[in-house]
């Protein structure tokens, strides 16, 4: 009978105290890998919100809040840009494509965001994805609207559908004389044009016509015929998305944009606001990381301290073997290999654990965060951590197995207890 | 004479670590290799310390302790585990047995601590089954019951087997018919020494049951051949 084996017998024959210690650490493991496929999918989601775009401009502000309002849908533009900014810039040799955004409309608790038909090429996610039609297609008449996957899901439309825009945000006013009709659903991207309502930049035009500062002209209805003859060219856009000819120009055109003349202008590169927006928003991840590495630590603990208050009753099981031969150092090995022993057990657990909550909540966090976690093989990270979590096992056993030594040499092969 | 003596032990001298006034001295005490010795005292006359000494778990300040002709004082504390698991077996009170492993586990143990000893065993096992039907224990209870299953007899019987696997050349027996009824004392002693005679071990028995005395070879109480004093513990 090896020491191993040997072991492995006393275990099980303190299966109750000893499963309880190892479930304990397999669910702390469980809970630290959970953590972090949550937050490499958050952080990849994150960074996969946008792809292929070279520039977003917008009004002179922070770059991060340029990024919040413009990709992210949170919070306002301070200023807009105007429209001859705009066909300024669009007007470079350098520019490839560009896509107007002009955002501050809401249908419900989602943003409705006024765009061109090139918008559905020329948006790109999860490194280069196109977005993709579940039903419908593009809009095509000036009252057309395409919603995303999650408007559609909580609000229950269907293609063909109207659709009424409120004016501003969480506001009471309704451009109500003017319907929409869905003309198209997108499918599940897992950003926020899924929870975004996108219509024509002519039709977000159309229902202010009779708006001015803010407020309803009184007894003025311009109907619907009327507007579409009209030309109905916006003064101003919110941001806009830019694709260059060649990526060595980029920082050229940012740098123009950057010193544009005739209206305070903000350039930036997506990744780098992104990476930016990261930092801010890694400190709760740090935290996370922490507090779920505290959790596997106080399970080892727990494994220590259920060691520990089995020495006492296991005197006579190492008296008999310092009986037949065994040294001191042989016990504190045993009980090194023990809670080692548990450690490994409680990983794999974990890994069993892990994976078996991913299956299941899978589906669920995709649909309520738009989170995609992978059901991969263990990344060579997550291999280190449980490496890590059994060498911490080895290493808090010390404390009871030294404790066993010195009671194995002062006991030898009798017990006076 | 040297070499006819399974144990010898001169002008030992023995104080604990820390407590001076627990001193063991003992001038003079010789076993004869094949004999069955039985050592006689009362609780607390200080014959698990001289166990202990002769195991080589404890070492004297002075004197001479020598096993089969090894002196184990000169020995550094793993040789003397080694020796003690190579040239020694060891039966005690009751709780002989590891609890959670089989009885024929429990035999085997031993040998894992002793390569020479397994190595003249040859078929571990085979031996192992040989004893236990030598010691009237039927062979399955033997390889798939827990030792904790097994009655109290049983379990003595199990670590009479367990000592005399590899036939060791000195059987240490601590009180081992205390936890029997006088009726199995007498059955348990038999299958001992019968056991003992087989494989050509020294048999030393500790107990404080003078009514054995005459089965044994010699008898040697405690009180004849060493000085034990025993401070109040502060």
């Amino acid at each position: 009978m090896s020491l191993l084996t040997l072991a492995f017998r006393s275990l099980l024959s303190r299966w109750i105290t000893v499963s309880l210690t190892v479930f304990a650490v397999a669910m702390s493991v469980a809970l630290f890998l959970a953590v972090e496929k949550v937050r490499i999918g958050a952080k990849a989601s994150f960074a996969d919100t946008i792809s292929d775009t070279d520039l977003i401009v917008g009004a002179r502000s922070g770059s991060v809040q340029l990024l919040l309002y413009s990709v992210f849908r949170i919070g306002n533009a301070t200023n807009n840009v105007t429209w001859q900014s705009y066909q300024d810039i669009a007007a470079r040799p350098e520019v490839d494509w560009i896509v107007p955004l002009s955002l501050g409309d809401s249908h419900r608790q989602f943003r409705v965001m006024g765009t061109t038909v090139e918008y559905f090429q020329r948006y790109k996610y999860r490194g280069g994805r196109s977005l993709a039609f579940a039903a419908g297609e593009r809009f095509d008449d000036m009252f057309d609207a395409v919603v995303g996957a999650d408007v559609a899901r909580e609000l229950g439309y269907q293609v063909g559908d109207p659709i009424i825009v409120s004016h501003g945000i969480a506001s009471f006013t309704e451009h109500d004389q003017l319907p929409f009709t869905i003309s198209g659903i997108l499918a599940k991207t897992g950003t926020p044009v899924d929870r975004t309502v996108t219509i024509s930049l002519e039709g977000l035009e159309a229902i202010h016509v009779d708006w001015r500062g803010g407020a309803k002209i009184p007894g003025q209805a311009t109907p619907a015929d009327t507007l579409r003859a009209m030309d109905l060219q916006p003064k101003a856009i919110t941001a806009a998305l830019i694709g260059v000819k060649s990526k060595l120009r980029v920082f050229q055109i940012q740098r123009a944009i950057n010193e544009y003349k005739e209206e305070p202008l903000l350039a930036i590169l997506p990744g780098v606001a992104l990476a930016e927006l990261w930092q801010i928003v890694g400190v709760a991840e740090t935290a996370l990381v922490g507090v779920s590495a505290l959790v596997v630590v106080t399970a080892l603990l727990g494994m220590a301290a259920m060691i520990f208050s089995g020495l006492n009753e296991r005197r006579r099981e190492m008296a008999i073997l310092r009986a037949m031969g065994a040294r001191p150092t042989t016990i504190m090995g045993l009980l090194m290999v023990e809670a080692t022993l548990m450690a490994v057990i409680g990983a794999l657990m974990g890994v069993v654990f892990l994976f078996i909550g991913l299956a299941i909540a899978r589906p669920y966090i995709d649909a309520e965060f738009g989170l995609y976690l992978p059901i991969a093989f263990l990344s060579s990270r997550e291999g280190w951590v449980l490496l890590a979590v059994i060498a911490a096992g080895a290493v808090t056993s010390l404390l009871p197995a030294w404790r066993a030594y010195r009671l194995s040499l002062a006991d030898g092969m009798t017990v006076k207890v | 004479m040297l070499s006819n003596s399974a144990l010898s032990l001169t002008h030992v001298d023995f104080t604990w670590p820390g407590h001076p006034s627990f001193r063991l001295r003992l001038a003079d005490f010789h076993v004869v290799r094949g004999q069955k010795v039985l050592l006689l005292g009362e609780s607390g006359s200080g014959k698990s310390t001289l166990l202990s000494l002769i195991g080589g778990i404890l070492v004297p300040d002075s004197g001479c302790i020598s096993v089969d002709g090894h002196d184990v004082v000169r020995l550094s504390a793993p040789a003397r585990d080694l020796f003690r698991a190579e040239h020694i077996g060891v039966i005690f009170q009751q709780f002989n047995l590891l609890p959670y492993a089989t009885p024929l586990d429990n035999i085997l143990l031993p040998l894992r601590f002793a390569p020479m000893r397994r190595q003249r065993v040859g078929d571990a096992k085979k031996e192992a089954l040989r004893l236990t039907h030598a010691l009237g224990l039927p062979q399955d209870l033997i390889a798939h019951q827990q030792a904790g299953s097994l009655s109290v007899g049983q379990q003595q019987r199990v670590a009479v087997a367990r000592a005399l696997i590899g036939k060791p050349s000195l059987i240490m027996a601590d009180e081992p018919t205390s936890a029997l009824d006088a009726g199995s004392q007498s059955a348990f002693l038999d299958l001992l020494f019968q056991q003992c005679d087989e494989a050509g071990s020294t048999l030393l028995m500790v107990s404080h049951d003078d009514r054995l005395a005459a089965r044994f070879d010699q008898t040697v109480s405690m009180a004849e051949i060493a000085e034990f004093e025993r401070g109040r513990a502060t």
